[in-house]
């Protein structure tokens, strides 16, 4: 049942998806063909495929690592922006800026800057407790404005017609592409690492045992003497770490330089990748690439058809609702119950 | 006579077991019934059945020589069936009569439900201010809520699980006498249980249920114990040996003046406990449930910790301030109350529940969980303390009360501990399990581990200990040793009252029942 819930979900967005279409005056099938297989039936089509999907699996990887623990960490499009903004910091004002060096460094930097990111909201939750849903959540919007400020100030391009956008990375700082045609680059491989890590994690290792104890019965965590901040620490540090990673992938390989609008919404799409898979690392690989198909296919109707751009948020959102209800329906039953018939008694209690 | 119930035939199956096969009883007006069998004979599945929370595949059920064809809890309560629960569903933070309210099918007035409660608990003999808050109300006064609730719908047949586990002697008494008025003013009752000593007391006639099958029906009054147990459980009655203690020189587990603050209102302060465990005895700790057994048994498994590091020492290492694990480490292991989510995690398999605590054990190597060494440790405790589980494949939620509780207790014996924690260790458990449970923890203790064992149930733990202590409302008394003492002296203890000597200082004590 728990591999029915997104299959179920996934066919009545479909469904609802058609008649979306429909009720916009555009003939269902076409148009999920334009959304769904067209993307897919060109070279550069399925490079795009790829690079998307990659940072939405990383992402979503590590945070299913805390989510598997009850760690709730919503704000990796805030770890991705920080981690974006460290690598690109690293990369533009490295003094050597042919340094073989330059890539891993900036691989580093994107980590720890992540990591640095998500530790804050995971010092409130162990000291203060303090509700790490929120603090993520806000932490994603300071972030964002950071880096507004950056571009639009002190790392502007002084050549860049007052763009607010940084220089370009250095060719030592980028990812190299397979093809000089398409953009898919070797970073691809830094999630398929990530994705056999987190595998090894979840299911074979102890600390990753660990978590899964504390998010399905804490007071069973407590019995064995399990420490409830280390999974709190390991939960929204893996996330970060993973978010911070990807965003010096995006900055290092697609972008090349930083802007006010780095993320398509990777950070919070891959809440929902995470889910989709049930929060396993192959289930994640699925619900990636289904995600990416989501913002492809959104793109190429918005300009094959000239619907809406909102229209790839809505596809997720719908998503994600089918998947909580399928799941939901899965565990509990709705039952009827009639209202009482002697009333008047209770009219006599008010 | 009309019989008020009758039970024909009845047959239910789920997938792998048999839970009841063609059981047949009889229950006339003001009959009290007993259900007798272990945990797995299909007493509950039974009393699903007539209360119409579950359906039978086979037989039928007539009330009152009318057959009950499509059969739910609702159909039950129309006919006048009700049923009081072992664990009580009240609601700690409303008063007695908003909680009775909550649960009315029909609407209703709040002042004279308040009234009727009062009458109707008066008249049973089993006051209740109707406004008072529930989580002010000790557990024998929740029980009176329970049926009092039932009695409001003016029952005909009124079922009752395991109604005394979580009572003092002195209220098991008086819970009687209300439920002999019942009976004499018409009402049948159902009465399940494992206590052979209240069925003789109580019950007219007993139907024993073992398999899943009737094992026999007797007058219990006219039946001896001996004779109700071998319906039970067969002649496989185990007996338990019980041979003297040799305890150790110096005490494994110390306890120095040990206060501290309840962690919630509900809670209860402790107030300078101290007590020693020597290894190779057993030492009880006797007391109505929720008079500071939780907080005691949290500070020592160390899932509470206490900043005064030396008011519990185990081995004489300081160990009130460690984690659980670095307890662990010092050779404590612990058979929590609750099964399922404290001692077990519910949706694990055994051999991942296994790792739980045995993680030390060669189940982890090099930070990863060796699945083939951890199955291998779960099948040796399934076969070791003969656990009815499909494998170590099997999750924790899938095992019958009892069979979880033997594969916790193996697990944490498995460990070798020098000092065992347990905390009800037969709560549920039948008495065939339970006698080996007991058995299990006596021969450990023999071995020179030290072993504390907290039990609501008076008998368990005068068959086990060789010391026991009495805690109430937060104090333990000084250890009486097991065959210089006697229920009644504990039973006062219990209640906060001491000995003859001390009339006045102990009259001004309520009774706690």
């Amino acid at each position: 049942m728990r591999i029915a819930a997104p299959v179920l979900a996934c066919v009545l967005t479909l469904i609802v998806g058609s008649l979306f279409f429909a009720s916009l005056g555009h003939d269902p099938l076409p148009t999920l063909y334009a959304f769904f297989i067209e993307p897919l039936s060109s070279m550069n089509g399925l490079s795009e495929w790829l690079l998307k999907a990659s940072p939405l699996i990383l992402i979503a990887c590590g945070l299913a690592i805390g989510f598997r623990a009850n760690v709730w960490n919503i704000g990796a499009e805030g770890q991705f922006t920080m981690g974006a903004i460290a690598a690109s910091g690293v990369g533009l004002f490295w003094p050597n800026p042919e340094s073989a060096l330059l890539l891993p460094l900036m691989f580093l930097a994107g980590m720890a800057a992540g990591m640095a990111w998500a530790a804050i909201p995971a010092f409130l939750r162990s000291r203060m407790n303090t509700n790490e849903i929120l603090v993520t959540l806000m932490m994603t919007y300071i972030a964002t404005l950071f880096l507004s400020y950056l571009v639009h100030g002190p790392w502007r391009d002084p050549a860049g017609f007052n763009y607010p956008q940084t220089a370009l990375l250095p060719a030592a700082a980028m990812f190299q592409s397979f093809d000089p045609a398409y953009r898919l680059n070797s970073s691809i491989f830094i999630t398929v690492v990530a994705v056999l890590l987190m595998w090894l994690f979840t299911d074979r290792s102890f600390l990753g045992y660990k978590m899964s104890v504390s998010g399905a019965a804490p007071l069973a965590a407590r019995y064995a003497g399990f420490r409830e901040s280390a999974a709190v620490w390991i939960g929204l540090l893996a996330g970060g770490a993973a978010a911070g990673i990807a965003g010096m992938a995006e900055a290092a390989g697609p972008l090349g330089q930083l802007s006010p609008q780095i993320s398509p919404g990777y950070g919070f799409a891959a809440i929902i990748v995470a889910f989709i898979g049930r929060l396993n690392a192959f289930g994640i690989v699925l619900g990636g690439l289904l995600m990416s198909l989501l913002f492809l296919g959104g793109e190429g109707v918005q300009m094959t058809l000239a619907l809406p751009s909102a229209l790839t948020r809505i596809f997720q959102g719908i998503l994600l609702f089918f998947l909580l209800a399928a799941d939901f329906f899965i565990f509990y039953r709705i039952r009827l119950v009639r209202p009482v018939k002697d009333a008047p008694a209770l009219e006599t209690a008010r | 006579m009309q019989p008020r119930l009758e039970l024909r035939n009845i047959s239910k199956r789920y997938p792998g077991v048999v839970a009841n096969d063609d059981v047949s009883l009889t229950i006339q007006p003001g009959e009290i019934h007993a259900v007798l069998g272990e945990n797995g004979a299909g007493k509950s599945t039974l009393m699903k059945i007539i209360y119409g929370a579950a359906q039978a595949d086979s037989g039928e059920i007539y009330c009152d020589g009318n057959l009950i064809a499509a059969h739910n809890p609702a159909m039950s309560r129309s006919l006048g069936i009700e049923m009081v629960y072992q664990h009580f569903a009240l609601f700690e933070s409303v008063s007695v009569v908003e909680n009775i309210a909550l649960s009315a099918s029909s609407a209703f007035n709040l002042p004279s439900l308040a009234e009727k409660i009062r009458e109707l608990s008066l008249r049973y003999g089993m006051p209740i201010d109707p406004h008072r808050q529930v989580h002010d109300l000790s557990v024998g006064e929740r029980q009176r809520v329970e049926i009092v609730r039932c009695l409001l719908q003016a029952p005909k047949l009124l079922i009752l699980d395991e109604p005394t586990s979580v009572l003092t002697p002195q209220a098991v008494v008086k819970l009687f006498g209300t439920l002999r008025q019942l009976a004499a003013e018409g009402c049948s009752i159902v009465y399940i249980s494992h206590k052979l000593d209240e069925v003789q007391e109580l019950c007219d006639t007993a139907t024993v249920l073992r398999n899943g099958k009737v094992t026999g029906t007797a007058r219990p009054k006219e039946t001896t114990s001996l004779e109700l147990a071998r319906m039970m459980v067969g002649s496989r009655l185990p007996e338990m040996h019980v041979s003297p203690a040799a305890p150790s020189e110096k005490p494994v587990l110390e306890v120095r003046n040990l206060s501290a603050k309840a962690r919630d209102h509900f809670g209860v302060d402790l107030e300078d406990v101290s007590f020693n465990v020597h290894g190779g005895e057993i030492v009880g700790l006797a007391g109505v449930s929720g008079n500071g057994q939780a907080e005691l048994i949290a500070l020592l498994s160390g899932e509470r910790r206490h900043a005064q590091g030396d008011a519990i020492k185990i081995n004489g290492t300081a160990a009130a301030a460690l984690r659980p694990d670095e307890r662990r480490r010092l050779g404590l292991a612990f058979v929590p109350e609750e099964r399922l989510g404290r001692g077990a995690v519910p949706s694990h398999t055994l051999w991942e529940n296994a790792v739980l605590t045995a993680h030390r054990f060669g189940t982890v190597r090099n930070g990863l969980v060796d699945r083939r060494r951890a199955a291998a440790f779960a099948t040796g405790i399934i076969d070791r303390f003969k656990v009815k589980a499909n494998g170590p494949d099997a999750t924790a939620q899938s095992l019958s009360g009892g069979n979880l509780q033997k594969f916790i207790v193996g697990r944490e014996i498995a460990l070798a501990p020098k000092l065992l924690l347990v905390s009800q260790p037969t709560w549920g458990v039948d008495v065939g399990a339970s006698a080996f449970i007991r058995q299990t923890i006596v021969d450990l203790s023999r071995a020179g581990t030290a072993v504390f064992v907290v039990s609501e149930e008076l008998d368990e733990l005068f068959e086990i200990c060789d010391r026991l202590l009495v805690i109430c409302k937060g104090r333990v008394s000084p250890p009486l040793v097991r065959t210089s003492t006697d229920r009644e002296e504990i039973g006062l203890l219990m209640t906060g009252r001491t000995m003859g000597k001390d009339q006045t200082g102990g009259s001004s004590v309520a009774l706690q029942d």
